[in-house]
Parts: C-alpha cells; structure tokens; sequence
C-alpha cells in the first residue's frame, strides 16, 4: 500500500503477508512510522482519498474484502471486524454521551430499539467494569478519565461481538497499572468471547505478556514473523534485538537499556537494500539487496546465516 | 449549567453598565464643549439649552449626571428630542425595533440555511471546482458594502426590470407582520436576501474550514471504524462539532449586524427601523435620539451575545463546567 | 500578485487625481457647479437639465458621457463631474483607510505588548477596556463618537481637531478596531513571556524595555502585520459606512461613501453616480483581502498547507 505525497510516492507498507487464526491474538509490533497502524487501517478501508493506493490481496472469513464498495465494507465495520484506537481523549465524539455513541454502532448494525440499544450500553460498561454504569453510560466523553475512556472504547467495540477486534496502541495514552488492566481486561473479554485480536503496539512488554504471534515490522516491512516464544526467546532478526533490548526487565544485569543507535528512518528515503542497513550493526554487503522473508514458521528478513544469528543473539544475551 | 447562566448574566450587566459609562462620558464629558448646546441642537434658544442643563443636571457631579441619564433613559424613559420639540426618544425606538428585528432574523434564518448547506456541500467536495468558488465567494463577500449592494438590488428590482420579471417586488417600505404576514415576508425578502448575500458565503466558507479539520479528527475514524455511513458521520458527527464555533461566531454577527449592516440596509430599503432612525437623526444632528438609539442597540446586542454564548453552552458540553 | 497590481493601479489614478481635474477636465470637483455648460458632440449643453418629465420640477445632472474629457460619469446634482469626484473621493478612502489602520496596529501593538507582558494591573485595566470596546458595537461606538465630535471638534489640551478634518474620521475608525487586533497581540506576547528565550533575556537582567524591543517585537510583529492588509480593508469599508450616513468625510471633500450617498437620490436617473464608487470600493477591498491571504500564507506557511488539505 503506497501514499502518493509530495515529496514522492511512499510505500507505507510493503510486503506483509499475515494471518490471524480465530481466538488467536497477533501483536504487530514496531516503532512510530513502521507501518503498523496504516496496515491494519487500509484494509478496513478507512484510509481514503485520491493519493491513496492499496495492493495486494485480504480474506476475511474466506472472502476476499479488499477494494469491495465501502457500502459491504461498513457492513463489516463494527460489526465483524471493530478497533480500538491510540488516543481514547479523542477518539470519542466531544458532544454525544458515551451511551449514545455505543447505541449508535449497536443500532447501525442491528434491528434493537433505542431503548434496548440503550440498555445493552448499560451491559457492555459493566461488562468492561466501569462502576455505576446506569449514570456513567449518560455522561461525556470528558467525563471520564483516560482509562474509563479505553474501557469504554472497548465496550463500543464489542458492541456488535466482533469475531475480530483490532486494538492500535489501546495502552499507550494510559498510566501503567491503568494499562495493565486494559490488557487484562483484553485478555479476559477474549477467553470469554473467543474472538481474534491483532494487537499493534510500539512496546515489546505489551506483546510477551498477550500476544500469541508477533509480527516485527520496520519501516512498512515486515522484519521477523513467529510465535511469542520464538521471537522473544529465539529472536532472529538484529532489529527485534534492539527492540527486545529497549524493553526493561527485573531479571537483568545490566543497568541501562539498550537502544538501537540513530533514529527511525522516515518512508520516504527507504534504501533500495535492507531497510534496516543503515543502523544495524551487522551489516554486511549482502545488505544491499532487500533480504526475503526466510524460514518457514519462524519467518525473518535479514541475510546473516542462522549460526551466525544465533551467535549474535549468544553474544547479546551474554552481554546483558 | 444555571450556575453557568448566572455568571454569564452578570457579566452581561457589568459590560452594559461599563457601556452606559463610555457612552455618558461621549455625549457629556468629552472635554472642550458644552454638553447642553450640543444635546439642544444647532438652532437652540438660551432657554432650551438652559432647560437641557437642569434636565440632565450639567451642574451637578458625575455620578449624578450619569444616573440622571440612565434615568431619563431607562426608568422614566422620558428622554425627548430637542429638534423636534416634545416628541419622545424611548416609544419611537421601540416601535422602529420590531422592523430592525424582523429584517435581521429573517436573514439570519437564510444567512445560516444557505451557509451551513454551502459549507457542508463545499467540504463534501473538497478539492473538487466548487470549492475555490466558495472561497472566493467568502471574500468578496466580506469586501461588499451592505448599503450599496442594497441600491444595487433597488435599482435591479425597482428600476428597469421592475415592469418584467421583479413585478411581484413591492416597492420599499415596511407591513408590520402583525398587520399582514404575507405582505411583511414580501416587503422584506429582498432587504434579507442583501443581508444574507453578505453573510451566507463566510458562513459557508468557516463552516467549510471546520469541517475539513473536524473530518480529520480522531472520533471521524472511530465512526468510520463503527461502520457508519458517510452522510452519517458527516452529519451527525462533523457537522455536529462544527456548529460550535459557527454559533458563536453567529452571536457575533448577530450583534454586529444589529449595531451595523442592518443599520445601513434600512435606509436604502426605506425601512422605518432603528438604522432610519439614526439616520434621520443623523441629518438633524438630533443627539437624544442617537444617545437613545446607541444605548439600547448596545444593550440588546450585549444580551444577544449573552444569550448565544448560553445556547453555546447547550451545544457543547465541555463548556458548562469551566 | 493581480491583487497587488491592482492596489497599485488604483492608487495611481487616486494620485493623478488633482491633475486630471485641472488639466484634462478642466473642473473644480468641489463646488457647486449649477448653472455650468459643456460641450458635447458640438452642442453645448447645461451640466443640469431641468426635468422634462412629471411635474417638471428639480434638475436631472447629465449623464455619463463615456469621454474622459469632461463628464466621463457624468454630473451628482449639484453638477459636479463624478470621476473627477471618485479620484479624489478614492483619495481620502485609500488615506483614511491606511493611516487608521497604521494608528490601529502601533496602537494595539503598543497596547497589547504592554498587557500581555507587564501583566498584573496593567493588564487587567487594559484588558477591561479591550473587552468594553470589543463588546460595544462597532458602528454604534463609531456614530457615537463621530456625531459628538464633529459638532465640536477634538479638543484634547494643545491638540485641537476641527470638525471637518479627515483627522476625526481616522482616529475615531482607528481607535475601535484597537481591541481586534491588541487582544490577539496580548496573547501572543503572554505566550512568547514563558518562552526560555524571554525567560533568559529577564534573567539575565535585561531592561524590561529593551526586551520588548529586541526579543518581543520582532515575534509580534509577523502577526501585526498579517493583520494590516485586512485592517486597511476593514477600515476603509467602516469609513465608507460613516461617510455615507454622513459623518464621515464632510462636503465638500468626497470620498467613495459621500460620493454613494450622493447617488442614492440619483439611483433610478443616473445609476453611476452609486454604482461606481461602490465597484470601487470593491474592488479594492477584495485586493486588499487577497493580499492579506497572501501576507499570511507568507508568514504562516502552516496556514497555507492547512488551507491546501
């Protein structure tokens, strides 16, 4: 999927190929501009807009959903597929109660009244445990505070029992225990319904506490794809070093944290090799051809040979 | 949200209050000149002017002065023109009120219908021709003098093209609504159209700007997400947010067309509102009528804008708790 | 830019103005000129004709004669040729414009910067008049002041105003557009006070005037300027406004809103008279706006991708 901007053509995203397994959670994981949020966007079909354009191929319950007319797509909005979004501040429409606002999805996709859309609000906020639902489900936005804004967020995307909930970033405005029991409160809602998440998250502690598989993504390109175990145990890929190594941990030694030298780098300027060359520290010539996505459960692009990953990641361990 | 209201209404009388001030400082203590000549008119007699001393107590302290004022205004609304002797300031306002109100509602009504579907229909189709049209339209609009546009419209619909397709034009003046509604709806429509042509492309044009950035904003994807309908989320959500600052900004136009543009337009129209009457005034340099005039434009526009900021309010919750 | 060559050509017609009365109309445009004659297609004819139709009563001024050398729009009823009027009526718009809202913006800058940065009482008292001229109608404050001020003149210790100087007109426009524009440079300066560059210059002992001077006017003064263009044009329009109901510019001098009141009796007769000085004042406020779009996309170049999306 590419952006036609100014500056040039971007391709936001490219080259990912995923699946999502029904009450399997996949976290998508990267830094800002890697394309994570902007994969999951294009294929609900919420980005829009003449310098928009998206390739490649998605299957929703066995049907294909991309480029279909944006009438079937809202049918699926909310309904099958819901999200949650980053911000929860400003996420919610400033003007209508957090009961209208889950009413509204609940009676755009189904035949209720607007009492029993009403009373289902009610439900849904106790269900995701916010206290005294029957005066809070008449309240603002503003009302609430940043976590009960989340909460509520996930009640409206439950509305509809979605059998696939995608969350981007739903944790990241929030205080740490807040965050804590929103991912709780994710697992909990999950075993109960039984529904598919794909969690997108810039943060390696959200995904080994949640995320069944993991999809490392840089700069709009999938890095490494595995299950939990095996790209935070067994990672493979010098960039989920780095971002394994930004992540705090009580059994370390170590006393600062790691982090990958220079910045993101911006889709603009993607070299034509490696995306990720120009920081690694384990570059080599062979970076300057786009590295495959190798292996065959464990998936990961980048052109070291698998004794030498594994002494690397040795070495890493070791050092920390 | 009546705490609200309370302070929004005492801070509209403590800026009457502080108008009546400036405007008793203009008409009696600008330094240089006495107040009572110039109250009494051109032509005055020693004994009127005298008269007008003791009337408004010219000898007297400030304090006094100015309550005499308010007095004469407010309370015993007894204040009378000196060039036309005798004839009271107070009932020939409100009388010419109602024709003001009449020519200023109206167009608002018109003003805000073809503004807000222009807005939403340029912002629906941004990027495409329509929109510089409307952007252009929101300049020149902003360039045009009311009163001129309004002899324009005269000489259109008076004048050549009275005789063919503007026949059904009455010729100015005004049919009080309670005499004739049909008749005081034709008598205006073509003073609000001047009015509303003025303000409709702004209006269209603000409301435009809003819309673009609200369909930008977080909870336009949280709708999408929702699977709601274009219409919907433009409607219902966008447009819903963006009435805000139009609101307020119409409080301000309100007021401002009330203690301006209508003022102007009526003297083209030959309507006998408060702008006739200032302007009549004006020729005569009769002062009570205009101090009159002033002060209770002023007042009103002050309590308008108290009024749509409580209706802003209504609209945006966020609002009622600071 | 077609705006720009627009103001510019305009302003050099205002400015030939006093020749092309003496030397190519041969006209005085301000007296009265009743019984006057001119020539056309070699007959000579009077400037009013006295009316043919209905009572017979009145004069009808002679219409345009589309001939630059005399009459080109033809006479106002009292026989004075109108383009020779509009020039010199476009004279005085265009200065009265510009001047008040030269004194408008150094006023509300000066204003603005001293509440915004000395705060306290300063600025309470300051903003509280700000906030009683913001909420007095414009043009009810502008009659107000006008008519009490041209019966007597400005009379201020030495300074001393007649009433029919151009002088009343331009201060009375200038001061209540003061608050339109000290609000937004108040609080831009209370913004700019928290910033560590401002923070260092008081900490490092700087003089409060020396730090207005060198580290808060330049950052204020994009937005001031930004505003001129358009304050020009407001200006202009108010003058036009006051001129027309009369207390604006005073006869015999013209300008654009003296000259549309003169037609206002003239409408249905000689339709020029009105409709040119307003397509005048159109035009030139419309330039005046675009470049002020123009000024501001240049000082503000977020506001030109934003006005792009």
């Amino acid at each position: 999927m590419s952006f036609a901007t100014r500056a040039g053509v971007v391709r936001a995203v490219d080259g990912l190929s995923m699946s999502v397994g029904r009450g399997e959670t996949v976290g998508i994981v990267g830094e800002s501009g890697s394309g994570k949020s902007v994969s999951m966007y294009s294929i609900l079909g919420l980005l829009r807009g003449p310098n928009v354009s998206i390739e490649g191929r998605v299957r929703f319950n066995g049907q294909d959903i991309l480029g279909r007319p944006d009438r079937e797509l809202r049918a699926l909005r909310g309904k099958d597929i819901a999200m949650i979004f980053q911000d929860p501040m400003t996420a919610l429409t400033p003007v209508y109660t957090v009961g209208w606002q889950i009413a509204e999805q609940i009676r755009q996709h189904t035949d209720l009244t607007k009492r029993q859309a009403h009373q289902r609000a009610i439900d849904l906020l106790a269900e995701v445990a916010i206290p005294d639902p029957s005066r809070r489900v008449n309240q603002y936005p503003h009302e609430f505070s940043g976590g009960m804004r989340q909460r509520a967020m996930i009640a409206m995307a439950l509305s509809c029992e979605p059998s696939l909930l995608i969350a981007d970033e739903p944790t990241t405005a929030l205080d740490v225990t807040t965050q804590a029991q929103i991912l709780e409160l994710l697992a909990e809602l999950q075993e109960r319904r039984g529904s598919s998440i794909v969690l997108i998250t810039h943060d390696m502690g959200v995904i080994s506490e949640v995320a069944d598989r993991v999809v490392v993504m840089y700069a709009g390109r999938p890095a490494e794809i595995g299950t939990r175990q095996e790209v935070i145990r067994e990672a493979r890929h010098p960039y989920t070093w780095g971002l394994l190594g930004a992540v705090p941990r009580l059994d370390s030694k170590r006393a600062r944290l790691v982090t990958i030298p220079g910045n993101p780098i911006s889709p603009l300027d993607v070299p034509p090799g490696c995306a990720f060359a120009p920081r690694c520290t384990y570059r080599h010539d062979r970076c300057s051809d786009r590295p495959p996505m190798r292996g065959t459960d464990h998936l990961d692009a980048c052109w070291l040979d698998d004794a030498e990953k594994e002494q690397r990641r040795a070495e890493i361990e070791e050092a920390s | 949200m009546l705490g609200f209201i309370i302070r929004r209404l005492i801070s509209a009388i403590l800026v009457m209050f502080s108008i009546s001030v400036l405007v008793f400082l203009i008409f009696f203590a600008t330094p240089g000149v006495d107040p009572a000549a110039r109250i009494a008119g051109r032509s005055a007699s020693p004994a009127i002017i005298a008269q007008v001393r003791h009337a408004f107590g010219l000898d007297r302290p400030l304090p006094i002065r100015w309550a005499l004022m308010m007095d004469h205004l407010f309370i015993k609304q007894d204040l009378s023109s000196y060039v036309n002797i005798g004839s009271r300031v107070v009932p020939q306002i409100t009388q010419a009120a109602p024709v003001t109100l009449s020519l200023v509602a109206g167009a608002a009504v018109i003003w805000m219908v073809i503004g807000v579907t222009g807005g939403v229909i340029a912002a629906a189709n941004r990027g495409k021709f329509i929109d510089p049209v409307i952007m252009f339209i929101g300049i020149a609009a902003v360039s045009v003098p009311a009163y001129w546009l309004g002899e324009v419209v005269n000489l259109i619909t008076q004048g050549g093209l009275h005789h063919s397709i503007f026949a059904w034009v009455p010729p100015s003046g005004y049919v009080p609504i309670t005499q004739s509604p049909g008749q005081w709806a034709l008598h205006l429509i073509m003073p609000w159209l001047t009015l509303a042509a003025l303000y409709a492309g702004i209006y269209a044009r603000v409301l435009r700007a809003e819309l673009v950035n609200a369909l930008n904003e977080d909870y336009v994807r949280t709708a999408r997400a929702k699977g709601l309908s274009e219409r919907r989320i433009l409607i219902r959500h966008a447009l819903r947010c963006s009435l805000i600052p139009i609101v307020s900004l119409f409080g301000l136009d309100f007021g401002a067309l009330i203690g301006g543009a209508a003022l102007l337009t009526e003297v083209v129209f030959g309507l006998p509102g408060v702008g006739l009457l200032t302007y009549t005034s004006l020729q005569n340099l009769d002062l009570p009528v205009i101090m009159g005039a002033v002060m209770y434009g002023a007042f009103f526009v002050v309590l308008a804008n108290a009024v749509v900021d409580i209706a802003y309010a209504f609209l945006d919750p966020r609002v009622r708790i600071a | 830019m077609i705006a720009l060559g627009v103001l510019i050509l305009i302003l050099l017609s205002v400015i030939v103005a006093p020749f092309y009365a003496h030397d190519i109309a041969h006209t005085n445009p301000f007296t009265s000129n009743l019984n006057g004659t001119t020539v056309i297609s070699g007959r000579t004819v009077p400037v009013l004709q006295p009316n043919t139709q209905g009572l017979g009563l009145g004069v009808t001024p002679i219409g345009p004669t589309w001939d630059f050398r005399h009459y080109f729009l033809g006479a106002d009823n009292q026989g004075r040729d109108v383009f020779a009027r509009l020039l010199y009526g476009g004279r005085n718009s265009l200065f009265i414009g510009t001047v008040s809202a030269i004194i408008c913006c150094g006023v509300a800058a000066v204003l603005g910067m001293l509440a915004g940065y000395f705060g306290g009482v300063i600025d309470w008292v300051l903003s509280r008049i700000f906030d009683i001229v913001w909420a007095f109608p414009v043009y009810l404050l502008a009659i107000s002041l006008s008519v009490v001020l041209l019966t007597s003149g400005l009379n201020l210790g030495p300074v001393h105003v007649g009433p029919g100087s151009l002088w009343l007109p331009i201060v009375i426009i200038a001061a209540v557009y003061v608050p339109y524009v000290a609000r937004p440079v108040r609080g831009l300066t209370m913004s700019l006070r928290e910033r560590e560059f401002i923070q260092a210059a008081i900490g490092s002992g700087a003089s409060d005037w020396r730090i207005l001077t060198k580290e808060v006017l330049p950052n204020t003064l994009p937005s001031v300027i930004v505003f001129f263009p358009l304050m020009v044009a407001f200006n202009m329009l108010t003058e036009s406004a006051l001129s027309f109901l009369s207390i604006g510019v005073q006869p015999p001098a013209a300008s654009w809103g003296t000259i549309i009141n003169d037609g206002l009796g003239l409408l249905y007769t000689r339709p020029w008279v009105a409709l040119a000085p307003g397509i005048m004042i159109v035009i030139t406020a419309v330039s005046l706006n675009i470049l002020g779009d123009g000024v501001r996309d240049a000082f503000d170049p977020k506001a030109k991708l934003r006005g792009a999306v």
